[in-house]
Formats: structure tokens, sequence, C-alpha cells
């Protein structure tokens, strides 16, 4: 368990490392230059050159990762003509775009996309576990054929498609909500979720196929398992039977594949952000992607990593939780 | 029929003359397939009395297990369709084809109890043993959660699980194989069940433990007067256990009568067939004089495995420990021993599949410990493996002459010598060489067994391991294989290593005999030497635990 979790830290640290340095690798082969963006209307040669030398952009690039990993671990320090601002560690620079400190630009948006995600994930586990059992219940049957059809075709729908669909639906015909707007959770739960609704429905209709394809054939495989045999033989009602034992066995997996899966649905909760436009993550990745906002997208690049991990790790320990059997090395 | 006691309807009863507790009348079961209706179970009837032992004997595919299954109604909602009648408490009883699924399900556990082949899977993985207990005993009881408990604990006590309070919270794979059958009669004993349907209930266990769950089994029938349905293929076990016996083959009963007259004069030409198959312990054997020189020596080998423990530190297993010996040019060197004892590490380090962590092996005169992958593969041709599992071992998705052909291809013969040498190894192995196209699936598991010796013959080695070569088969078809591999030792001058842990087999077919416990070399002498006076105590209680046919 100890040497577990060292090992996962040491492999995070890794994982960081590089995937940071590949962020730094794109942004100098890349001919964009951000200080021309900054600069804006009337910009002069000498004008530019004073803005590459305060973002720090006339080094070279080593040196500009090197000042980046310095601000992680120890701190940095800021100057801009006679002032000179300490950005305390971990540091994640300033902002190219705005000069807001990147650190705060992320905790701003991180609760929007969690509330994103975490609601989502909820509500797809929730409807894939259902489905699947339907479907396994019914195995070959039509309500698990009209199961799978209905699944499927959630798969093979891009977000941006079920998205538009569902706004077009409820707030265009209906009418039966408003444009969503996002309201943070401590202001106002009740319309925190009613705002969410729709954005989770979209990352729901998307990712609960696996759930439920995963379900399904884990019930049927669990339920043709020997202990299963043993309490029916036991005279254990059926609705137990499967209830507390079979449900258990093919639940588990799910676990793995919440992990697995993550990173696939930051992708997908990005899109969804952006469509809905929602202020989280996903769009602060977007806007600084085309701003060539190298501090803002490598802290996200940072959090993204982190959070990858994290869910990984968490799976991992809730797995071995569930299943003692698990040992983890 | 050797004698009319215990045939329905016969107003007698087996054992003791206690009440009839079930009778079951013309019982069949059938199922439907593309090929028309197939029987497994055919008119099928008989009377069990309460606190008597009837055994049930047959090979695979005989209706034994169906039958089994059939009493607790466990063909249910499947695709088989049962006839007959079973009556519950005698022939005035509750007929338990005729229940609702209500009615089956109090009767399932609460009268009629039923326990597996397979203890390592027949419990939930996921919940604490007492849990699994008392949540039955609940079931049929309607007693509260502490009573249920309680239950649970008395039963785990009951038998013979040490410290049965604290290891009621143990989980299955906390148990070891012989405690989960405990764990599994505790659970059949909680609500005290007329009848105990123990199918196959030691196959999978070794012989010290099955001697002890027999005994607990005989045990709770004498003190508690519940009625034993002992479904099993080996006769040992009927002959050691039960007081009457049913001879099933192809799902109707071709015999009948008290065990001991069954075995020792068996009146039907398949009985006789069953029982002259079986290695017997005790039989005559003609010794072969052992060559002296080694091919094979195994010096000082040690192998350990590691595993994460507790904090950072790693626990270590000694799976073979400082284990010495030599196998001899054209013996057959028989490795025996339980669940545990490195059997099979032993003979993947003599083929070099797991290198030892210390010691070395030495195959014809070099040492194979250490050397490199390239060179290794030069010498693996002259030693070739036989597995436990036929089906298994064979790749589905390759024809079994082609399956036989690659080891060949693999050391590049050309295609059509390769596939040449397929057939002719198909015939010396007994299989009709026109099959070479099919899939391992359609053939049986004998028949599978040969296409694995057949492969493993393919490059003329030197050297054949056979690692539980034979434990998956009937034992008709085991007596077969054995017969194969006698002949192909002979014709192909092999030296064979033969791993199992039914000392009877490796009675049979050794020369030597190793006895491993624990990863350590107990003892090695010539078989009859072995047999007939063991010097080790751990060899002795083996050999005491095997069950002896009448």
């Amino acid at each position: 368990m100890t040497l577990y979790l060292l090992r996962r830290l040491g492999s995070l640290l890794v994982l960081l490392l590089v995937m940071t340095a590949i962020v730094y690798g794109i942004f100098y082969a890349i001919p964009a230059d951000p200080a021309v963006l900054v600069c804006g209307k009337g910009c002069d040669g000498g004008r530019l050159a004073s803005i590459h030398h305060e973002l720090g952009l006339d080094q070279p690039i080593t040196a500009q990762y090197w000042h980046f990993l310095e601000g992680l671990i120890v701190g940095r320090d800021y100057s801009s003509g006679p002032d000179v601002s300490h950005c305390a560690a971990p540091c994640l620079g300033y902002s190219f775009q705005t000069d807001l400190p990147v650190l705060s630009l992320i905790a701003q948006r991180l609760p929007v996309s969690l509330s994103l995600t975490t609601g989502a994930l909820v509500l797809w586990t929730v409807t894939g576990v259902a489905l699947g059992l339907v479907s396994a219940l019914r195995e070959r049957r039509l309500t698990d054929r009209l199961v799978t059809v209905f699944v499927l075709g959630g798969l093979g729908t891009p977000v941006f498609v079920s998205g538009l669909l569902l706004l077009m639906v409820f707030c265009g015909w209906l009418k039966w909500l408003d444009f969503p707007v996002y309201v943070p959770l401590t202001e106002d739960p009740v319309g925190w979720a009613r705002n969410l609704i729709l954005p989770w429905l979209t990352l729901t209709i998307l990712q609960s196929a696996i759930f439920t394809r995963l379900t399904r054939t884990g019930m049927l495989e669990t339920l043709s398992e020997d202990h299963i045999r043993t309490f029916r033989a036991y005279g254990l009602p059926e609705r137990r039977v499967i209830g507390r034992h079979a449900l258990r066995g093919a639940l588990t997996p799910l676990i793995s594949i919440n992990a697995v899966e993550f990173g696939a649905v930051l992708v997908n909760a990005m899109l969804t952000e952006t469509l809905f436009g929602l202020p989280g993550i996903g769009q602060l990745i977007v806007q600084s992607s085309n701003n060539v906002d190298l501090p803002v997208v490598a802290g996200l690049t940072l959090t993204a990593g982190l959070a990858v991990v994290l869910a990984n790790t968490a799976a991992d320990l809730l797995y071995a939780a569930v299943d003692r059997r698990v040992v983890l090395t | 029929m050797t004698s009319p006691v215990g045939e329905p309807g016969t107003g007698r009863n087996g054992g003791e003359g206690g009440d009839v507790v079930l009778s079951v009348r013309e019982l069949s079961v059938e199922y439907s397939t593309g090929a028309g209706a197939f029987r497994a179970v055919d008119g099928v009837s008989f009377d069990l009395t309460a606190g008597a032992a009837l055994g049930v004997v047959g090979e695979s595919g005989s209706g034994k297990s169906t039958t089994a299954l059939a009493l607790l109604g466990l063909h249910r909602n499947t695709d088989a369709r049962v006839t007959g009648r079973i009556l519950l408490g005698g022939p005035d009883g509750v007929e338990v084809n005729g229940l609702d699924d209500e009615g089956v399900r109090r009767v399932r556990g609460g009268r009629i109890a039923m326990i597996f082949q397979d203890p390592m899977t027949a419990l939930d993985p996921y919940y604490r043993i007492g849990d699994q207990i008392a949540e039955v005993y609940r079931v049929h009881s309607g007693a509260d959660r502490r009573a249920a408990w309680t239950r649970a604990v008395e039963v785990l006590d009951r038998v013979g699980i040490p410290d049965a309070a604290r290891r009621a919270r143990a989980r299955p794979h906390e148990f070891s194989g012989g405690m989960r059958q405990r764990a599994l009669i505790a659970m059949a004993l909680a609500c005290e069940p007329e009848i105990l349907v123990a199918d196959e209930p030691t196959s999978a266990l070794d012989v010290t433990v099955q001697a002890q769950i027999l005994d607990l089994l005989d045990e709770l029938r004498a003190d508690t007067g519940m009625a034993l349905l002992l479904v099993t293929h080996d006769l040992g076990v009927v002959s050691r256990s039960a007081d009457e016996v049913l001879v099933m083959h192809r799902g109707e009963i071709v015999e009948r009568g008290p065990v001991r007259e069954v075995l020792r004069a068996p009146a039907r030409p398949y009985t006789r067939a069953l029982l002259d198959a079986v290695p017997r312990i005790d039989a005559p054997r003609d010794a072969r004089p052992v060559p002296g020189e080694p091919l094979l020596t195994v010096a000082g080998v040690t192998r350990e495995f590691r595993r994460p423990g507790r904090g950072l530190r790693r626990e270590t297993t000694r799976a073979v420990d400082d284990v010495s010996l030599d196998v001899r040019r054209g013996e057959t060197l028989g490795v025996v021993g339980e669940s545990g004892s490195g059997k099979t590490t032993l003979v993947r380090m003599m083929v070099g599949l797991l290198p030892p962590t210390s010691g070395r092996i030495v195959f014809g005169g070099e040492t194979i410990t250490g050397l490199p992958d390239r060179r290794l593969r030069r010498i693996r041709r002259d030693m070739q493996m036989v597995f436990q599992d036929p089906a298994s071992s064979l790749n589905p998705r390759r024809t079994v002459g082609d399956g036989i052909a690659d080891p060949l291809r693999v050391r590049g013969v050309p295609d059509g010598e390769a596939r040449r040498t397929a057939r002719e190894l198909m015939e010396r192995v007994g299989l009709d060489p026109a099959r070479h196209d099919r899939y391992p699936h359609e053939f049986s598991g004998g028949q599978c067994q040969r296409v694995g010796i057949a492969r493993a013959l393919a490059l003329r080695p030197r050297l054949l391991v056979c690692d539980e070569a034979v434990s998956a088969l009937d034992v008709s078809t085991q007596a077969q294989i054995l017969d194969l591999l006698r002949d192909v030792q002979e014709e192909y001058g092999l030296t064979i290593v033969f791993v199992s842990h039914d000392l009877a087999v490796i009675r049979q077919v050794s020369d030597r005999v190793a006895v491993l416990r624990g990863g350590a070399l107990v003892e090695l002498a010539d078989v009859e030497k072995l047999y007939a006076s063991p010097t080790h105590e751990y060899t002795r209680s083996l050999l005491a635990a095997v069950p002896v046919l009448a």
C-alpha cells in the first residue's frame, strides 16, 4: 500500500514533467507569437521587443521552461518596470493575455468543471447501470434490443449534436428551461442543478452506453458463476440473488472503467462547456490555446494530468476497498 | 442387478432401515438441442433413507450431476425439461417438481441442501463467510441479524473451523480449499436439512483434505440423521463413504446395490470396465529395471516468489526449497505432492520455463540455468510438456493439425513435411488423421489430450514432462492415455517426468517417485519401496489418506 502510493507519486511527477515539456516543445515549434496578440494594433518593433522581454520570450525556450519549473517549486519574481512582484510556489505564472495569475484563473473555473463532470458522472453511472440491469435480465428480448439501439445511438452522437438538440427541444420549443447560465452551488443549489441539467444529460447520453454494455455483460457473466448457483440452491429469493450477489460482482469493474474513461470525459466536458457557454476549464483551454497563452496552457496541462492521475489512484484505492482480494503494488 | 436393496417400491430400505426421506420416480431430464431432444437423465428411480449415504457414480456425461441438480429444482427457468416425480419426505411427501417457484425456494436449503465441487468459486468473494451463512439462515428461519450471526458461528465451529467466531469475519479468499468446503457444509447445516446432496464434494481437494471432509460428512450424518446423496466419479470415495451405490451410464442407472457387493462383484460389464480402469494403489505391478545415468540433474534448486507485504516490506514465498534429484535416461519419474507443494514450479524450472532463484539444472550434460534464450531454445526442442487442461492448452483458433505442426514450422521444417508429420502423429496417438483440419472444440477431453501428446512428440524430444496430464479425464479415458504414454515412451525412448496429485496414478506409471511437501523433497525412492515401506512420515500419511476400493 505504502509502496503503491510512493510508486504512484513517482509516476505522477514524471508524467507531469513530460507533459509540460511537450507543451513547451509545441509552443516552441509553432510559428505564432503571443506578443503580437498582446501588442495589438499600432504595434511597432520597439514595443514588440519590450513585450518580448517582459513576457520572457526573448530567452531560449529551455530557460523559459526552467523558470516555469522553478516557479512551481520555489516561486519566482516578476519585474514589470520598477516594481518587483513575488509569485510564491506553486507559481504557474501570469497569463500573457490578461496578466492575471494562472493559478487563480484555474481556481476560479475549477468548480464549474467539477460541477459538470461529477454531476454527469453520477447521472450516467445510474442510468448506465439501470439500463444494463434491465438489458441483462431481459437478455435477447425486445427490451434488451431497444436499450442496445438507444445507448449505441447515444455513443455515436457527438456532444455538439446531442447538446444542440437538447437545447432546441427544451429551451427552444418546449421552453421548459432557460438557456443555461452557470450559478454556483453555494449561492443557489436549485438554480445550479436546473442550469446544469442539460449539460449533464448531454454527457450522459454519450457516456452511459459504455456503462450499459459493461453492466449487461458483467451481470450475465456473474449470473453464470458458481456462487450465484450456490445462493439459488440455498433458496435465496431471486431479487436478493440479483440485487446483493450478482450486482456486486458486475459493478466492481465499473470503478476502474470510470477512471480509464476519465480522460475522454475531460475532452467531452470541454466541448460541452464550450457549447453551453459554461465558464469552466474547458472554455479556458480553448481560449488560451487560441491566444497562444503559454502559461495558462501549461497550467491547465498540469491540472488535467493531476486530475487523471488522482482519478486513477482513487479508483485503485476504491477497488481494493471493495474487493479485498486485490493487493495494490 | 446385484441386489434389490434400495430399489424403489420394494418396501425395504437400505442402511439401518430409517424412514424414507426422498423418493425419486422415473426422473428424466431432457434438453432440446438443434438435432432434437437429448435425454441427460432417463427414467431414474431411487429412495433415500434418513441417515443413509447413497453414492451416485458415473463418468462425465452420465447424468449424475444433472440428477442432483434436479432434486433441488435447479433446472427451473432453463432449457431443460424435467419429468417424473421427486417426493420429499417419502412416497406421500411433497412433490418438488409440482411446486411453484416460491415453494421450491423454501425447500432449497431448508429441507434439502447442496454442496458443490469447486469450493473455490462456490462462495461470494465479496462478503464475509459468516454473513453469507447468516443470510441463508435468515431467509429460512426469519431470525434477526444477531441470532443469524450466532448460528453461523455455531455451524462453522461444528464443521471444525478453528476460532470460528473470528474466522466468520474472513472472506472466502482467506480460506483454504478445504476450509471453504467446510464453510459450505456449514451453510448447508445451518437450516438442519433432511438431505444433503454433495456433488463431487472432494474432487478439487488434496487427498488428506479429502479424507477430513469425508470424515466430517460421516460424522454429521451420524449426529444429525441427515441423509447424504454423494455424487462422484471417484469409486474410492464411494467405497469409503457410501452404504449403497447407483452406477449411472448415459442417463440410466445400470447397477445398484450395497457398495461392497457392487464393487467386489459387479454384475454389469459397464461397472466392471469402470472398476478395471481405476488405478489401484494396492494392485501388483511389474517393475522395470531403471538404467543408471542421469539425463537431467536438478542441483540444489530453490525458487522464490515475492509479493508486497505490509508497508514497504515484501514477503517472500519459497515455492521450491533446495531440491536435488536426477532424472535417469529412459525412466519415468513420478512427482507427487499436494497443492502448493511446488510440483509445477519444479517441473517448469526443469524445462527452462522458469529460472531458479538459486541452484542449477543440467540437461544432457549441459547446464541450462542462466543460458541465453537463443541457446536455451535449441535445447528446448528436446524437452516438451503436456499440460493438465487439454482443452485450454490448445489454441482454439488453430486446427489440431496446425497445432501439432506448429512446433515443427517454428523449427523451419517445410510446411508440406510438417503437415505430413502431423498427420502421422495423429495416427500414432490414436486419432483419425482425416480430422486434422478440425478445431479443438470438436474433440473430447481425452482426444484433446492425445493432440497435446502428439504436439509434444512432434519434435522427437528426449524428455517429456506431463503436468497433471490425466487429472481432468474420466477413469476410462485416463487409462487409455496412460497406455498411450507407455507405448510412445518405448517407441521414442522417452524419459518422462510425470506430475500428479493422484498417488494411484503415480504408482501405476512411475519407476521412481519423488514426494514433495511445502517445496521440499521429502522422499525419493523406487516405486515399490516407496509404496510398500515409506520412510518419511508425510509419505505414510499421504498413503493412508487415499480411499481404497473395497
